[in-house]
């Protein structure tokens, strides 16, 4: 279960202080899948971020089942989000270095797994993503859909329990956007935990609940 | 995949600012090696050199100079025996071999010698010249770390009269004569000579060396003394000093125990050679500063400009869930092939340079030295370590945030 407990984070810019959350409390129960929508600077990565253990809120609890993420370390909450979390990012941030296979390996390698059982593990990933024959292509050789489809195989290297996708479809035509929000569906289905950040709103139609966010409030649950 | 094909592949992904660094490392790590080599094997040639001469460090009276220590001008000075005693028991190290002298002239048939007192144990073991320069083959000495002679009698007959016999008998009414000497007295072994008035039996004659010895006559150091009326006096302590050790300040240790005597060292080549070794010396340590600014620089330059260049991958990882110690890993690994790269490759270039350029300089054939690939690889990857621990320690504390952001 996730948990946000009256959690505020503020930014410092130009001397002025910005309130990217403000008094955010949220429950996100096991298997449900939340979007969150929003205009533009309402918030709504900030509170993926924080519920990820990557940013440190100026007040308030973030909650990880029984831990409290920001009493953890950097590196414990690292550990935490390797074992239980898996991102995607609207702008795929595939390593331009890799394969696609390669890139779909990272979590297996950073999780100490053998060489041989991580170059199956990818081959099945990949292959379940549709993008099997393209195993050898860098990123650059790789279409926009294909590349969100890489970074959903390299999340799903760890079996993830908890998904954060920040606007999955926000660099992809409607159609590949579409199968994107389509394997978004299935992983729910399979039991994971989905929090989507989105601007469409077809996407966001997709999810169990949705909420909308502005100036770093929750104003209404759908 | 493995953590070090992640870096292979990210090295090779940025080459030319790879290249450009690793150049700048390299370069400077030729430098080093290739004076240090030069500075190395000259060095060794010049320590063989004076192996080959015996003697190489001159402890005359205040007045003396090497003209009237090769002229056995007694006029130019005494000193008490009893330096000898308080140079070996100084405690300063580099002093293989000391052997006293009283020098004098003296006339038969109208002909000039030159007598000259020894001690035959001191004596014998700083003549290398006296005996087959194969019978010497230098080793190293625990106490000194650097190589001394080591006496193997492999010789036979009269080679081995003038190594063994005379080292543990030279009575006092026995003299030995050079060769040139012996043949202008017509002298032969076992003949008696009268010098100043007192007779003596040849016990030996010397193999030609080349040198002033091939005309002197030697004798007891003690009879001399009493034959000239200066007990306890002499005109010279000879030394075989370490050639390394003459290298690292020997003699103004010596002039340090010995305030009123001159100390000299032998031999103007070896002396020229030891200064312009000395000179390659502090230049390489210009280098080595040099190294460490421009080498540290660039790399220091490099590893800043890839933390921000890979700012969103690190952010990246991060959200995979890597720790600050595996993006520490990371960069460290890359510093340590940095520097090895660039101490495999300057060690290459700078050996090469030396063999090229050693002969003209230093007037020697320069070769390969490995330990030179240990020195310049350490060197290599500690600045590399060095110039990458803030840049290194910068890309761990990377906001993961960073990941989210469009670029």
């Amino acid at each position: 279960m996730l948990k946000m407990i009256d959690v505020h984070v503020d930014y410092s810019m130009k001397k002025q202080t910005i309130k990217a959350l403000d008094g955010i409390s949220l429950t996100i129960e096991p298997g449900e899948f939340l979007a969150v929508v929003g205009p533009s600077g309402s918030g709504k990565s900030t509170l993926l971020q924080s519920l990820g253990g990557m940013l440190s809120p100026t007040k308030g609890v973030v909650q990880m089942d029984d831990n409290s993420l920001y009493d953890l370390s950097a590196d414990h909450r690292a550990a935490l989000r390797k074992k239980n979390v898996g991102f995607v990012f609207q702008t795929f941030n595939l390593l331009p270095y890799l394969t696609a296979k390669q890139n779909v390996q990272i979590p297996l390698m950073l999780n100490g797994e053998d060489p041989k059982k991580q170059d199956v593990q990818a081959n099945e990933l990949l292959d379940k993503v549709g993008l099997k024959d393209r195993e050898n292509h860098k990123p650059s050789e790789l279409s926009s859909g294909q590349q969100q489809r890489v970074a959903l195989a390299r999340m799903l290297a760890n079996n993830p329990r908890i998904i954060f996708a920040d606007e999955p479809t926000g660099s992809l035509d409607p159609e590949t956007g579409s199968q994107v929000i389509g394997f978004l569906k299935e992983l729910h289905s399979e039991g994971h935990t989905i929090v989507m950040v989105t601007h469409d709103p077809i996407a966001a139609e997709q999810a169990s609940r949705c909420i909308r966010m502005v100036d770093g409030q929750i104003i209404t649950t759908i | 995949m493995t953590f070090f094909f992640l870096i292979r592949q990210e090295i090779f992904q940025r080459k030319q600012q790879l290249m450009t660094s690793l150049l700048t490392i390299l370069l400077g790590i030729a430098a080093i090696v290739s004076i240090n080599s030069i500075t190395s094997i000259s060095q060794a040639a010049i320590q063989k050199e004076l192996e080959r001469l015996g003697t190489n460090v001159l402890i005359l009276p205040k007045d003396a100079t090497v003209q009237s220590y090769y002229a056995a001008d007694i006029d130019s000075g005494e000193l008490p025996e009893s330096y000898v005693a308080k140079l070996s028991n100084s405690g300063v190290h580099g002093m293989d071999n000391l052997s006293p002298k009283l020098s004098t002239k003296f006339k038969i048939d109208g002909k000039s010698f030159i007598l000259t007192g020894i001690l035959p144990k001191n004596e014998i073991r700083s003549k290398a010249l006296w005996q087959d320069a194969s019978i010497f083959t230098p080793i190293n000495s625990s106490s000194e770390t650097c190589p001394t002679p080591e006496l193997k009698i492999t010789a036979t007959g009269e080679k081995l009269l003038t190594t063994k016999r005379i080292i543990d008998t030279l009575d006092k009414n026995q003299v030995f004569l050079g060769s040139e000497a012996a043949s202008l007295l017509n002298a032969a072994k076992g003949k008696n000579i009268n010098i100043k008035g007192t007779d003596f039996i040849v016990a030996a004659i010397l193999p030609p060396s080349g040198t002033v010895d091939d005309s002197r006559v030697f004798a007891h150091l003690h009879t001399v003394q009493q034959l000239l009326g200066k007990p306890g006096k002499i005109n010279v302590v000879e030394v075989v000093g370490c050639c390394q050790k003459i290298f690292e300040g020997l003699v103004p240790k010596i002039n340090a125990l010995l305030p009123d005597a001159k100390v000299l060292t032998i031999g103007h080549v070896a002396e020229t050679q030891l200064k312009t070794n000395l000179m390659m010396k502090n230049i390489s340590w210009v280098f080595f500063i040099l190294i460490i600014l421009v080498g540290g620089t660039g790399i220091a330059n490099f590893m800043y400009g890839n933390v921000n260049d890979r700012k969103k991958e690190i952010g990246t990882l991060m959200a995979l869930g890597a720790g600050s110690k595996f993006i520490l890993k990371l960069f460290f690994a890359k510093a340590f092939f940095l520097g090895l790269a660039g101490g495999i490759g300057g060690y290459i270039v700078g050996t090469i340079l030396a063999m090229i350029i050693g002969p003209y300089i230093a007037n020697i054939p320069v070769y390969p030295l490995l330990n030179m690939l240990w020195i310049a690889i350490l060197i290599s990857v500690g600045i590399a370590f060095l110039a990458s621990f803030l840049p290194a320690r910068k890309a761990a504390l990377v906001d993961p945030c960073i990941a989210f952001r469009e670029v």
